[in-house]
């Protein structure tokens, strides 16, 4: 056999053993016969940690700390500790299902003391993965596709885009259109234009947009996926695609902000747009609606009688340090009383859809005892609350599906914290617009 | 040894077509363009071959839409050894299988293959002609509808469907010319940080020819179908919706 994968060479067991008068005989007695060091070799390690990006994975030391936090292996056997465990003893991970289950939600990168940094390890190897002719999750494969033939992975056409904005009600000037600077672009991205939930979001934020007065304009047909959790899912040539597109977009039109409506996008416009000549100034409507809170105030005239409890999108608070905005807002809104989950803030559960989660949703269940995203439900019933709040796209239809399949139906619901807001200014009705 | 991959760039119908103003072609500026599905498969299965063979994969095609090129350079980064687009005058032109087969046949000579594959059927080839017509012109043998096939001891054996599940395996001798139905596997992904690579290293060679006019079928009018019935969607509980069942079989004498 391989040394490689020969697990060990002697197991010895007592059959009785008794410590201090005490018989504690069992399995846990038993004793696996010592390697010598040298049959472990730290080629499939080196391996990862040659990739550019990923030279982090080789710095761990074992320590365990990241386990715990790691919200995949809550429901599965996963973190950075293990991974690199496997691959000392002859797993390579570019062959593991391994390899598509972190959902980079940097909760791990919180607390290992030697920086094993996930979020930048995952994409270089599921990128080399894809280089070197390795099969991908079909699921995941369609949503890339559809990404570079249509601009999204919903695989929706293009000219659609734009189409949510008839049901607004109130006017969305579409830049392509109005041919003036405005003061605000609004980066809608794709599942707010596209999914019927998502949708309902959207217009909940036009409407309180344009109740504020606002001096906003869309994109419409010409905005494209921003692509960071593609990228993150590996295709760092595929977002580059699409952030070269967007910028050139971008740069036809005068405007002095964007404000998005997905974490995602923001991360990427802070982090990833700059290194390739895009520099904005970019705010999370949560993070603008809360400096527009003495104005938004006197607006919130309804009392809704709703017990809220509110999940931290990773890419909002781990990963851009906003957890006081959405909080603002949600103790603003008349009538709602407002509880924390355990895991919340720095310490917040994933709902799994991060970093190309969203498109591995089956594949992942597969490998896990339940989704992200029914630990993330079940543990927001069990606060008492009647209502998940969000202020990410991929949230709601998660969740919804999440609500549906743990059997919390009729006891919680998951609503955008635009859509609460929208409900207490009378602009929507009670539930979607 | 040689294996070709005739491949062509269709309509895409996720987009809405247009019918252009003179009503005899679609609005050639709103039409995004897609590679034949078919066509993919063929590839895909070109791949397998040519990893169990060594043999080298040359993709083919007729840039009649002056956008081929994206689709050959994936082709090139999923494998392909090599890429020709012919051109010559097609604006505005529907080529017909036949005009598009005898295009085809004087590049496929040159490359010398032992195999020819492309797609069972397209869009616009809906009777799957391409393939029989090919072989037609070249005299090899042929077979369509291909599922799996396999090169080995100087002949290729290409299973194809038949129908209600039953598949047929035939033995051709080489050269010979298949009409994919579907690849061994899904067809493979290929990053666009690979294809981006490719388009910055590999080249297309060109093949310019003479338009076959005479060939192309002369269009009068195009429209989309007419719809002529709708879907009615029986709402409510199981006994209502049996009620309605009932009455609307009643209604066309069918009870
Ligand atoms: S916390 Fe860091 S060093 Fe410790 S086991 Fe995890 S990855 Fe390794
Ligand atoms: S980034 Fe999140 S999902 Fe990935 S290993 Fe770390 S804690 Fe687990």
């Amino acid at each position: 056999m391989d040394p490689k994968v020969q697990k060990v060479a002697e197991v010895w067991e007592r059959d009785t053993a008794i410590v201090e008068g005490v018989d504690i005989s069992g399995p846990w007695n038993r004793m696996f016969g010592q390697r010598v060091i040298w049959d472990y070799t730290p080629d499939l390690i080196q391996e990862i940690a040659q990739l550019p990006g990923a030279e982090s994975f080789a710095w761990c030391y074992q320590c365990g700390k990241c386990v715990p936090v790691c919200p995949v292996d809550v429901v599965g056997d996963y973190g950075p500790r293990k991974l690199y465990r496997r691959a000392q003893t002859g797993i390579n991970l570019l062959e593991s299902p391994d390899l598509w289950l972190c959902t980079t939600c940097a909760n791990c990168l919180r607390v290992c003391p030697k920086q094993v940094d996930m979020v930048q390890i995952m994409p270089a190897a599921r990128e080399q993965a894809m280089l070197t002719g390795r099969a991908i999750p079909a699921e995941l494969q369609e949503a890339l596709e559809n990404t570079a033939k249509y601009g999204n992975p919903l695989g929706q056409p293009a000219r659609k885009r734009e189409a949510w904005v008839k049901e607004a009600g109130v006017p969305v000037p579409i830049l392509h259109q109005i041919q003036r600077p405005v003061e605000w672009l609004w980066w809608v991205e794709c599942y707010p234009s596209y999914h019927p939930r998502g949708i309902d979001a959207s217009i909940a934020l036009a409407r309180i947009f344009h109740a504020l007065g606002l001096d906003f304009a869309i994109l419409g047909r010409e905005e494209k996926c921003a692509g960071d959790s593609q990228r993150l899912a590996g295709e760092r040539g595929l977002f580059e695609m699409l952030a070269e597109e967007n910028i050139r977009t971008l740069s036809k039109y005068e405007f002095q902000h964007i404000v998005v409506t997905d974490p995602h996008a923001l991360n990427a416009f802070r982090k990833h747009y700059p290194k390739l000549g895009g520099q904005y100034d970019v705010w999370h409507y949560t993070t603008l609606l809360a400096r527009e809170l003495p104005r938004l105030q006197p607006l919130l005239t309804r009392s809704l009688p709703y017990r809220v409890t509110f999940h931290d999108p990773c890419y909002l608070g781990r990963h851009n340090g906003e957890y006081d905005a959405p909080r603002l807002l949600l103790q603003a809104l008349p009538g709602v009383e407002f509880v924390e989950m355990l895991r919340c803030r720095e310490n917040s559960y994933c709902c799994g859809g991060g970093g190309g989660g969203m498109w591995l949703d089956s594949f992942a269940a597969g490998h896990q005892r339940r989704r992200l995203s029914e630990e993330r439900v079940l543990e927001a019933a069990s606060t008492g609350a009647d209502t998940l709040v969000v202020c990410c796209p991929y949230e709601v239809s998660r969740f919804e599906d999440a609500v549906k399949s743990t059997g919390v139906e009729g006891r919680l619901r998951v609503r955008d914290i635009a859509e609460l807001l929208a409900e207490a200014m009378g602009l929507i009705g009670e539930g979607t617009a | 040894m040689t294996i070709v991959v005739v491949m062509e760039q269709v309509p895409d119908v996720v987009e809405e077509l247009v019918i252009a103003p003179s009503g005899t072609d679609l609005d050639r500026d709103a039409v995004s363009y897609v590679i034949n599905e078919y066509d993919d498969h063929a590839l895909e299965e070109a791949l397998l071959l040519a990893e169990a063979t060594g043999d080298e994969v040359v993709a083919v095609g007729i840039d009649t839409t002056g956008e081929l090129d994206q689709a050959l350079y994936t082709a090139l980064a999923k494998g392909a050894r090599r890429a020709i687009k012919v051109t010559g005058d097609f604006e505005g032109a529907w080529l017909s299988t036949r005009a598009a087969a005898q295009l085809l046949v004087p590049v496929i000579k040159e490359l010398d293959p032992r195999l020819v594959l492309t797609g069972v059927q397209a869009p616009d080839d809906l009777d799957g002609q391409l393939a029989p017509t090919l072989s037609a012109l070249l005299g090899w043998p042929h077979a369509s509808v291909v599922i799996s096939s396999e090169i080995a001891d100087g002949v290729v054996r290409a299973r194809k469907e038949l129908w209600a599940g039953i598949t047929m395996t035939l033995e051709l001798e080489l050269p010979a010319v298949l009409g994919v139905q579907a690849a061994r596997q899904a067809p493979r992904y290929v990053p666009i940080s690979r294809v981006r690579q490719v388009m910055r290293e590999a080249s297309i060679e060109t093949r310019e020819v003479e338009p076959v006019g005479d060939l192309a079928p002369s269009l009068m009018r195009l429209r989309f179908p007419a719809e002529t019935s709708q879907a009615e969607m029986l709402t409510g509980n199981a006994s209502e919706i049996a009620d309605r069942l009932i009455e609307l079989l009643r209604a066309r004498g069918l009870l």
